[in-house]
């Protein structure tokens, strides 16, 4: 063996012995390639939901129909471009900008949610995505709060301290909207039929097939299965949705005393497959809102850049 | 050119007597625009009452490597801290 | 891991008021005391809040169009903090409104007015981008010129007789002040950054300085409030403006202010507005007016 294999042997045991000892990884800490790889391809994922998955929002922030609603429409958007933020940033405790990640997912080399790809059809949607897609999202950010890379662990636990408003506040508007007119209670029953499918796939394919779930788990990236996760969704989801008064478009769904969970049915993988290879509806264009911003926002960007190059250099003079 | 910002490390005082705590980080053409969108950005729930922020290329760091050398002295330092001394169970507020 | 409550310990029971800025701003207001001052005509004090609201409610309309869209997230966030607070102006405002006609509320002065009805300067209801209406100079011009106008006229209105209409502007003042002083950073920023960034700047100004009088000719319900003690004559804050924006100006390395008359004294107050405003309406009340009767 030689002198750096060694090195490279010894820093690993030590690695892992960081991991076994649930304690967390900091930037500075020497850690496997591959460790650092699935570190930045989950992040990146996550960073680029939440900036994506402002665009569907904010479509409706202009006619939500009532002024509190607009505030709180408008605070809930404002967050997820924090969230993003907030992930990125931990992201370049790991080397790599936020530039670099922006021009990756423009090139279609890094993925977000395929949640976002689907169109947001009424103001029902609006409530539905926070009260699905941002339950779904806690279920899968709470135990990232405990994750073993300690800037994206403490970017989590901000996150979900925040994100538990978006939850409530998506609940909220359905269940006013429920005890409105027949129209708005047909919306909402309609809502939660098309958003079901979706929010079950934001949990991953089933662990058999989930080609990352072992080793993230064995690296405490990732703490809790896909299936554990969705189980948990289900069980949350469920007796809120019957509380509500509507009914989740899968026949097989009910109580079962005996594993104590509610029995559901997975969501069509082959559609899942189809979805995150890019194949969703709102794909293309959602990619071309997010490549048009960054390309029309160059020129401020660059302004301010020179007006401090300009002062560095007075300052220096002076 | 590249048109993206340079990166600042932003710090909050939660409140008052505490101390500033790396909160996170963001880009930012220059310092007084870090400041404000710190503001914006790290304490939309009136987190802070004071923000530091300094350009990450600005930091120096301790290497994970050097721990032993550069912290060993105060750990075994243990008069420092207030375990130490034992005070019997009857004498309040100490 | 208890799949109830998954996340509630990480929430504590007090955070309601922390959902986000704009969402919780009765609490601030609520122990002020809404009794019409003495001798003041409830239909003039309910037309001067119309005015001060639909200028915020316009414009944080106008401002939340920005969202996905500014040139970097960290002014996304920026943006949206700015939206939001004008938009708790106008709740408030808009409430007061309804309070002191006892008639309607907020949502029904925001959603079924038509556009003769609003009060707005018309300054706030320009389409200065994102898209084709403008960019983010323009968007800067204009907020330079707001919060400027609306800091120096909140600043006095902290001394008014309403108490509810003071208490506001001495919480709102505060948010105007950092509202103004981004656009002051960004107007300088595009000044004096790059010869591009300056020509759209020089155009983004030449955009608003058209409306800029407007903001000073006093309407006869703000003339007869100001005498009372109750509104705040606009006329007496553009001295104060246009030394504000002379100062910014000269640090952005730009021409001074070049405010045009235009005609009627205060189109905008008399609802006499541009078409711009036509199309924000019809986006912000297609929803509430497509289903009528509907609770949200």
């Amino acid at each position: 063996m030689t002198d750096t294999a060694a090195t490279e042997a010894g820093l690993e045991a030590e690695f892992e012995a960081r991991i076994a000892a649930d304690e967390r990884i900091e930037p500075r800490d020497w850690m496997p390639e591959g460790y650092r790889r699935t570190l930045v391809r989950q992040m990146s994922q996550h960073a680029h939901s939440e900036i994506i998955g402002m665009q569907p929002e904010a479509e409706w922030i202009g006619c939500a129909p009532s002024l509190r609603r607009k505030a709180i429409l408008l605070a809930k958007v404002q967050d997820e471009a924090g969230h993003g933020l907030y992930v990125y940033s931990a992201i370049e405790t790991l080397g790599v900008d936020r530039a670099e990640l922006t021009e990756r997912l423009l090139a279609g080399e890094q993925r977000y949610s395929a949640l976002f790809d689907h169109p947001v059809r009424t103001y029902a949607d609006v409530g539905t995505i926070a009260w699905l897609g941002d339950g779904a999202a806690i279920c899968l950010q709470v135990p990232a709060c405990r994750a073993s890379y300690g800037p994206y662990a403490r970017a989590m636990f901000r996150i979900c301290k925040e994100e538990s408003f978006h939850h409530r506040q998506g609940y909220e508007l359905l269940t006013a909207m429920m005890r409105g007119t027949a129209e708005q209670r047909a919306m909402v029953q309609e809502s939660l039929e098309r958003w079901w499918w979706p929010t079950m796939m934001m949990f991953g394919p089933p662990n058999a097939r989930s080609t990352h779930t072992e080793r993230s788990m064995r690296w405490r990236i990732k703490r809790v299965t896909n299936d554990e996760m969705r189980q948990q969704f289900v069980d949350m989801a469920a007796p809120q949705a019957e509380a509500l008064g509507v009914r989740p478009p899968d026949p097989a769904l009910r109580w079962n005393p005996e594993r104590e969970h509610y029995d559901y049915t997975d969501p069509d993988w082959a559609d899942f497959e189809r979805l995150i290879s890019g194949d969703g509806p709102l794909r293309a264009q959602r990619i071309a809102h997010r490549e048009r911003v960054h390309r029309e926002g160059a020129w401020v960007r660059e302004a301010a850049l020179a007006y401090a190059r300009r002062n560095e250099g007075a300052e220096v003079g002076a | 050119m590249s048109d993206s910002w340079p990166l600042w490390e932003v710090f909050i005082r939660g409140k008052r007597g505490l101390n500033h705590v790396h909160v996170g980080s963001l880009h930012s053409p220059d310092a007084e625009m870090a400041l404000r969108n710190a503001r914006d950005v790290y304490t939309r729930r009136n987190e802070g009452t004071s923000i530091w922020v300094v350009p990450s290329a600005q930091i120096t760091a301790s290497s994970p490597e050097e721990k032993d050398s550069f912290f060993t002295s105060s750990a075994d330092k243990v008069y420092r801290h207030p375990t130490f001394y034992v005070v019997a169970e009857e004498i309040p507020h100490i | 891991m208890p799949t109830e409550n998954l996340f509630k310990a990480l929430v504590r029971e007090d955070d309601n008021g922390q959902w986000a800025f704009g969402t919780g701003f009765t609490d601030g207001l609520a122990r002020v005391d809404r009794g019409v001052p003495e001798g003041v005509d409830r239909a003039d004090l309910a037309e001067y809040c119309l005015m001060l609201g639909d200028d915020a409610l316009i414009y944080a309309q106008r401002l939340s169009e920005w969202c996905s869209k500014a040139p970097e997230i960290e002014e996304d966030i920026a943006l949206a903090n700015i939206a939001l607070d004008l938009l708790g102006h106008a709740r408030v405002l808009l409430a007061r409104v309804a309070e002191v006609r006892e008639e309607g509320d907020e949502d029904a002065l925001a959603y079924w007015r038509d556009a003769p009805q609003f009060r707005n300067v018309r300054l706030a209801e320009l389409d200065l981008g994102p898209g084709p209406g403008g960019d983010f100079a323009a968007t800067m011009a204009r907020l330079l010129l707001f919060s400027s106008w609306r800091l120096a006229i909140f600043t006095r209105l902290a001394g008014s007789r309403d108490r509810l209409l003071a208490a506001l502007a001495a919480k709102g003042a505060k948010e105007i002040t950092y509202h103004r002083d981004h656009a002051t950073q960004w107007v300088i920023r595009l000044g004096a950054g790059t010869s591009y960034s300056r020509a759209r700047m020089t155009a983004g100004l030449d955009a608003v300085w058209p409306y800029a009088e407007e903001l000073f000719a006093p309407h006869p319900v703000e003339t007869r409030l100001a005498a009372q003690g109750v509104a705040v004559d606009p006329a007496t804050v553009r001295t104060e403006v246009l030394g504000v924006l002379t100062e910014v100006l000269a640090h952005a390395e730009l021409p001074p202010p070049a405010f045009v008359p235009d005609g009627e004294p205060h189109p905008g107050r008399d609802g006499e507005h541009t078409e711009e405003l036509g199309p924000l309406l019809d986006e912000m009340q297609s929803l509430v007016r497509a289903m009528p009767g509907a609770t949200w």
